[in-house]
């Protein structure tokens, strides 16, 4: 989808301090170049962490954007509803979206059944991004949330199709 | 045992004016009832286990201050890893407190899995070990009202990631923490006593 140097240019550009994240086939590649823009890389070892880690950055002062797979959003609900939905701290999230590229060729992922209706569950502003020309309507989405003081998510379709 | 106040008015004791301290779950409600100031984190509502996540991020983002989190046990067992994490990013300015009494206090006192009345084994788990396995350098194991004033002052001070682990007494039949106020407000008004503005 992304390089890795795009990545940490859009992050740069943001003004992202910190990306707490927990790796997948796709976002994972994306860390050297993230570390080497100078960005801090917070590697956690469950997804529920990731929020809450996020949050205390917040609070900090800091700008924080959690980077993780759909899967590790299944894990990591309750985190995300009490950081997010209670403490309303305006955290945003890139989500990588397992499988979604392949549907055609490899089809019986149940991600694809489950992560967009728990995004709309969580009450999400989601934007889907499913092609390499979109990475400007993250930036443009990231900023709309950071405006509005509202978590975000940049659903980012990942696979080879 | 530690009288679960006596743990907390060491913490109080020995604060610095600049820490900031982060309680959850009972802690919070003790903490609370022997009052606040701007610099409290009473975590509640919370994501239960997720105090130390919380503090560590904290701690990272205001590395000049001394970031104080006061867990409990039963917390500590749901988020184990975040001592890995907390290792991973090293923050010299961080202190993980854990208020054991082998007890989830505030849903009735069932024996967690990690007390020795909740394990078929009957020896309650070594959090010591598993903190110094996780990296953690300073780690402090008090039992005694007595050793523990005796020794906040340094084990608080010590280079963090620092690990304290306190044996609590539970105290039975206690309600849960009510939040002192609604969590937004309470956020604003903490980033604000940092002296932050949110990005």
């Amino acid at each position: 989808m992304f390089s890795g140097e795009q990545v940490a240019a859009l992050f740069t550009s943001l003004g992202v301090t910190h990306v707490v994240t927990v790796p997948d086939s796709t976002i994972g590649r994306w860390e050297d170049e993230i570390e080497q823009n100078g960005i801090a890389v917070v590697r956690v070892c469950r997804e529920g962490e990731a929020w809450a880690v996020a949050g205390g950055l917040h609070l900090g002062g800091a700008a924080p954007i959690v980077m993780i797979q759909c899967t590790g959003l299944f894990e990591s609900g309750d985190a995300l509803r009490n950081m997010l939905h209670e403490w309303k701290l305006p955290i945003y999230s890139m989500i990588g979206y397992r499988s979604y590229l392949n549907q055609d060729t490899l089809p019986g992922d149940t991600t694809l059944v489950f992560t967009e209706p728990i995004l709309a569950a969580w009450k999400l502003d989601v934007r889907l991004i499913t092609q390499p020309s979109q990475l400007s309507l993250v930036a443009e989405h990231y900023r709309e949330c950071k405006t509005a003081a509202i978590p975000g998510v940049a659903l980012i379709a990942e696979g080879k199709a | 045992m530690i009288d679960l106040t006596d743990a907390l008015a060491a913490v109080r004791t020995n604060r610095k004016a600049d820490d900031v301290v982060i309680t959850t779950m009972a802690a919070s409600r003790a903490w609370m009832e022997a009052g606040t100031q701007p610099l409290d984190f009473t975590f509640v509502p919370s994501c239960m286990g997720h105090a130390t996540s919380l503090g560590l991020g904290l701690a990272l983002a205001q590395p000049k201050r001394r970031i104080i989190v006061c867990n409990g046990d039963g917390s500590m067992l749901m988020n184990l890893g975040s001592l890995v994490t907390i290792t991973s990013q090293a923050p010299t300015n961080l202190v993980v407190i854990v208020l054991d009494n082998g007890v989830y206090e505030v849903t009735g006192a069932q024996p967690t899995p990690g007390s020795a009345e909740g394990r078929s084994l009957g020896h309650a788990v070594d959090f010591a070990a598993i903190a110094r396995g996780a990296g953690f350098n300073a780690v402090y194991r008090f039992s005694t009202t007595e050793q523990w004033a005796a020794a906040a002052a340094n084990a608080l001070g010590a280079r963090g990631p620092v690990f304290i682990w306190l044996d609590v007494r539970p105290v039975p039949g206690r309600a849960g923490p009510r939040s002192p106020g609604p969590a937004a407000q309470r956020a604003q008004a903490f980033m604000h006593a940092l002296g932050v503005r949110p990005h």
